[in-house]
């Protein structure tokens, strides 16, 4: 009896023993050298392997950072100035601040005011049925509602609106990857710059045909009639093809262009409540500052 | 036994519905919209301007370079504007809208062309002739001839084909033609061969259209450089790498074109339209196109002129039979949904299908049950299945490692699936990224 | 808006008639003659056990994808069906109903929800289950009730031992083909039905005719079957050829056992079996092989369902080796 338990265990004693000095020599033997730093790099880094910076993932992102003489080009969104900093102060390299940006929807075309006009059928998704057709409105520059933003995003900061049929970007979860600007074939959403409290004012409208043809196909279109040009006070805003577009860099968020917008395309969020005109933007204006307070 | 090309094909039911009915001239309409990218390649460039008289025929958009070709305009009238309009890509393209003329009109559809058998030109007029009259592939590719024809350095040509295949169902427009225009097109083979200098032509058209091929074989009894095949049907034989295949057992080499393994193919309805460019000077402006459908009644053919919006037709045929819910511009196989019928026809329009309720939605989708029924089917020999996972899971570069740029979208995959899995959707999809890596890369 | 509107589609715009559900009951159709002829051999103890195997598995399809998975409930696809009906094939009649059940959890919880539900599994489920109930239970599994008009040497028998069952017990411990071929059925009764085992293994005939039938409504080609059983004619042939007296000849290796049922039946299963007719010859051998030689040398008289399960697993090999030739990638012809 004793013998057995003794063999058995003596058996499995000398399995383990040449199985760890197998495992040694071969660990020692196929090592591969790698700069250590790159190591200490990667964890600083967020290590979401979102690839917002450009790079396929945080460890070759890390590998170009200690590889490159000049990292003033290279940023990860998600870690922001603050792991930049850091990165720059291992390295002893140059980096280049940034403002934190947003993602933000520029097509507030819900169901109610965009009538859907065809059905389509087929995967869902955006990149396969732009393929195919302009979309089921007749605005061939809104979002298609297929989500492949919502997809791509890999931090869960944006939803399907199930009634509008419009992405949301949920400000407090989203890192700035940008990888859901560069998912929709449309180029609908923007990486804006993030203002304190999430003030946001942008157009909310991205159609380039003549005003009525874009009103005609959603009845919130940025119809280009150039008001909020005259309204503006800074010049922030310029107007190409018919649309009007804010910039960022000079937009005071001073407001006084949404009054004038005739078809409420100008969209303002977490502003104090003020002036907001029509029934139906309150309505989608409501269910997504609810949205942000749930998820504040 | 009939030739037919050897690896996967299918048969969809054929619903030719309209091969006995005339083709008919359609009325000309009050205002084309004549977009500018109608074929393959750089779209023209606009060269009239709002207010400005045409006539017909006369060029209003110059071809943008070498794969592009000239617009004509289809009726003689007035420039009302340049605009966007939706064509058959689903998209807003620029078109030139023009009102039409009654009284100019009126000349040019009551003159009769006779045959005009005697080849005048040389053979470099008439490939001029060809590039000048915008001539493109009518088959439904809409390829500019004036390439196809140009042969480059050190290949040769020992024979051309004539593809009278018409494989995708419901649609009649080549079949018709054949059969009322067979000495043309006939005339139409010999300007191609003198200027080609090939010694011999082949006809190939599919055995559903047997008097289209006892009608070729009549007036080709007395031209031994032409023969005429009949081929067993089977879709899709109207691809030209099939059809290389099929006739001359030839096989066009992956990536390659018919003219490396020395053919020219040209569709029934292209060499009517080179006829009437080199025998009659008359450019390409109008073309035949089947309107069908299970529930239309007066499913028929048409001479339309390009730019005529489909709406136009329709009412013709009686407006759009109730429980419509599907307008297709082109076959069943290949044809492009379309969003409204303000959409132009173009030189590409082969036909116009309407399609009811019943049959216009998609199945639901189901598992991949790895039945390898794709596979069996698929002409070119690729595994639609796999292609479709790659792309689905974003595995690029893997497809094209699995030849997806060589699928021809001839939609058996798709056809054949009973999980009805939207195969040829994401095939497309990975061909078009895989398209852009690959641009990218050179 | 009145009418719905317009439906936008990338082409293909038709679609053939069939149908994944379709393949699905064209496979439970070609299998009813063999379960008839179970029925008559077997009398009440067939219908229980096939309607047991069948009941169970969909109940378990419906318990896990509600409660566990919560994913679509697909019990009505038919492919639950087929393992039900298939499974109850391959086990004896009279074999306890919990052992049944048994068997259906591991077809279908293991072997196919477990990998993701239909068009996912590896291995066949029904065959999963089987193999399971026959290591865990192998003295039932192999307590084989007779027909009950069975009129060979074993007619007295309650139970008695399948054909190969005979053979192996005999042939291992010195017999020879003379003396064994009085113990087992003549060719005749293999092929009609007049046998031991389980109840799908009974009437090669039946077997045969519901083949037909699914190469005819082209669920199946006849690649895998025909390779199957040629490989092991051949291969026992080779054999018996040498040594007729301890080995038996192909036509009772080909009737008797589960090598017909195998062969078209489960083979076959789409999902575990490659998609090109390269890779469905290629598999079929492996099969006609290893059954032969888990049959002849083995410890097992019969090893089919094993034969498919190796092979199974070798399915995603073979398809990423046996590529359809694609097109023009050799040039055939010159130009004259």
């Amino acid at each position: 009896m004793t013998d057995s338990i003794l063999y058995s265990a003596l058996l499995l004693a000398s399995l383990g023993v040449t199985a760890g000095m197998v495992l040694y020599v071969v660990s020692k033997k196929f090592q591969v050298y790698e700069n250590p730093i790159i190591g200490t790099i990667e964890d600083i880094l967020p290590a979401a392997n979102c690839a917002g910076c450009g790079s396929p993932g945080c460890k070759a992102f890390a590998e170009k950072l200690v590889g490159s003489e000049d990292i003033s080009d290279l940023f990860c969104p998600v870690g922001g100035n603050e792991v930049m900093r850091e990165v720059a102060e291992i390295l002893g390299k140059e980096v280049v601040e940034k403002d934190p940006l947003l993602a933000v929807v520029r097509c507030q075309g819900a169901c109610d005011v965009r009538p859907r006009t065809t059905e389509y059928q087929g995967p869902k998704s955006c990149a396969i049925s732009s393929l195919i057709y302009s979309g089921e409105t007749d605005c061939q520059y809104g979002c298609l509602g297929d989500g492949d933003c919502v997809a791509v995003c890999k931090f869960d900061a944006m939803y399907m609106d199930e009634e509008t049929g419009l992405p949301v970007v949920i400000t407090d979860k989203c890192t700035s990857c940008g990888m859901c600007a560069e998912a929709c074939p449309r180029d609908i959403i923007e990486m804006r710059p993030k203002h304190k409290r999430d003030l946001k004012i942008f157009v909310g409208c991205l159609n380039e045909d003549k005003g009525g043809i874009a009103r005609k196909a959603c009845s919130v279109a940025c119809i280009g009639c150039s008001k909020c040009l005259d309204a503006c006070p800074k010049e922030a805003i310029t107007m190409k093809n018919n649309l009007a577009y804010i910039d960022p860099a000079y937009c005071t968020l001073c407001r006084k262009c949404v009054p004038v917008c005739p078809t409420d395309s100008i969209i303002e969020t977490n502003f104090p409540k003020k002036k907001i005109k029509k029934v139906e933007v309150d309505k989608g204006m409501e269910v997504k500052s609810v949205n942000l307070v749930n998820h504040a | 036994m009939l030739k037919t090309f050897p690896k996967g094909g299918i048969h969809p039911a054929e619903n030719k519905l309209t091969s006995s009915r005339e083709i008919k001239r359609l009325p000309v309409p009050k205002v084309v919209y004549v977009p500018i990218a109608q074929h393959i390649g750089i779209p023209a460039e606009i060269i009239v301007d709002r207010k400005d008289k045409v006539e017909i025929g006369q060029v209003i958009a110059k071809s943008g370079g070498y794969v592009s070709s000239n617009i004509h305009s289809p009726v003689a009238g007035t420039v009302t504007k340049l605009d966007m309009i939706i064509d058959t890509s689903g998209y807003k393209k620029q078109c030139i809208v023009i009102r039409t003329d009654a009284k100019n009109e009126a000349n040019f559809t009551e003159t009769v062309y006779p045959l005009k058998k005697k080849i005048v030109l040389k053979p470099k007029e008439i490939l001029q002739r060809i590039s000048d009259y915008g001539i493109v592939g009518l088959g439904g590719a809409t390829f500019p001839s004036h390439v196809k024809l140009n042969i480059k350095g050190d290949k040769k040509i020992d024979c051309l084909i004539i593809n009278g295949v018409e494989c995708e169902p419901y649609l009649t427009a080549d079949h018709r033609l054949m059969l009322e225009k067979t000495e043309e097109i006939l005339v139409g083979i010999q300007i191609l061969m003198s200027a080609l200098k090939v010694p011999r032509a082949i006809i190939g058209v599919e055995n559903n259209k047997k008097d289209a091929v006892a009608a070729f074989k009549k007036i080709t009894a007395t031209e031994p450089k032409i023969q005429v095949a009949a081929l067993q049907v089977k879709y899709p034989q109207g691809g030209e790498k099939q059809l290389v295949r099929a006739l001359l057992d030839r096989e066009v080499p992956k990536n390659g074109l018919p003219l490396d393994v020395g053919v020219i193919v040209h569709n029934v309805g292209t060499i009517f339209a080179i006829y009437q460019a080199v025998q009659h000077d008359l450019p390409l402006i109008e073309r035949v196109v089947t309107i069908t459908g299970k529930k239309m009644e007066n499913a028929s053919n048409f001479w339309v002129r390009i730019g005529t919006p489909i709406k136009d037709l329709i009412t013709e045929v009686g407006g759009l039979p109730e429980g419509t819910r599907k307008i297709v511009n082109g076959g069943p196989m290949m044809g492009k949904a379309i969003k409204n019928t303000d959409v132009p026809v173009t030189k590409g329009t082969s036909g116009i299908l309407v399609i009811h309720a019943d049959e216009a939605s998609r199945g639901e989708t189901k598992p991949c049950i790895r039945c390898g029924e794709c596979v069996t089917v698929c002409p070119m020999g690729l595994e639609p299945h796999l292609l479709m996972n790659l792309s689905e899971k974003g595995m690029y570069k893997k497809a094209g490692q699995e030849d997806v740029l060589t699928c021809i979208e001839c939609g058996s995959c798709s056809y054949v699936c009973p999980s009805h899995r939207p195969l040829l959707d994401y095939i497309r999809f990975g061909k078009s990224i895989v398209k852009n890596l690959e641009s990218s890369k050179n | 808006m009145d009418t719905p509107p317009i439906v936008i589609s990338a082409s293909p715009h038709v679609h053939s008639d069939r149908s994944s559900k379709q393949i699905m009951y064209d496979v439970v159709v070609a299998m009813i003659p063999a379960f008839l002829v179970s029925l008559v051999v077997f009398g009440i103890n067939a219908l229980i056990v096939t309607a047991t195997a069948v009941v169970s598995c969909l109940l378990f399809e419906y318990l896990i994808q509600k409660f566990l998975m919560k994913t679509e409930i697909t019990i009505w696809d038919g492919s639950a069906l087929i393992t039900g009906i298939l499974l109850a094939f391959n086990l004896p009649a009279g074999l306890p109903i919990w052992m049944i059940a048994v068997g259906s959890l591991v077809a279908i919880g293991i072997a196919k929800l477990s990998f993701g539900g239909l068009g996912f599994n590896i291995f066949n489920p029904a065959l999963v289950g089987r193999v399971f109930l026959l290591i865990s239970f192998p003295v039932q599994m192999t307590l084989w009730p007779t027909a009950v008009q069975n009129n060979t040497t074993l007619a007295d028998a309650v139970t008695g031992a399948t054909t190969l069952g005979i053979l192996k017990e005999g042939l291992q411990f010195g017999g020879t083909m003379t003396e064994l071929g009085t113990q087992i059925p003549s060719h005749l009764n293999l092929f009609l039905g007049i046998t031991g085992g389980s109840l799908g293994e009974m009437s090669a005939l039946a077997l045969l005719l519901g083949g037909l039938y699914l190469i005819l409504r082209k669920v199946i080609t006849w690649h895998i079957p025909v390779v199957v059983l040629g490989t092991m004619a051949l291969m026992t042939g080779i054999f018996w050829l040498g040594d007729p007296l301890h080995y038996a000849n192909p036509v009772i290796h080909l009737l008797s056992g589960g090598a017909i049922l195998g062969a078209f039946y489960m083979a076959t299963d789409l999902v575990t079996s490659p998609v090109t007719k390269k890779g469905m010859v290629l598999f079929a051998i492996g099969i006609g092989v290893i059954t032969v030689v888990i049959r002849l040398f083995g410890a097992y008289p019969e090893g089919i369902s094993f034969a498919i399960l190796i092979m199974n697993a070798f399915v995603p090999l073979i398809n990423k080796y046996c590529k359809p030739r694609r097109f023009g990638s050799k040039i055939k012809a010159k130009i004259v």
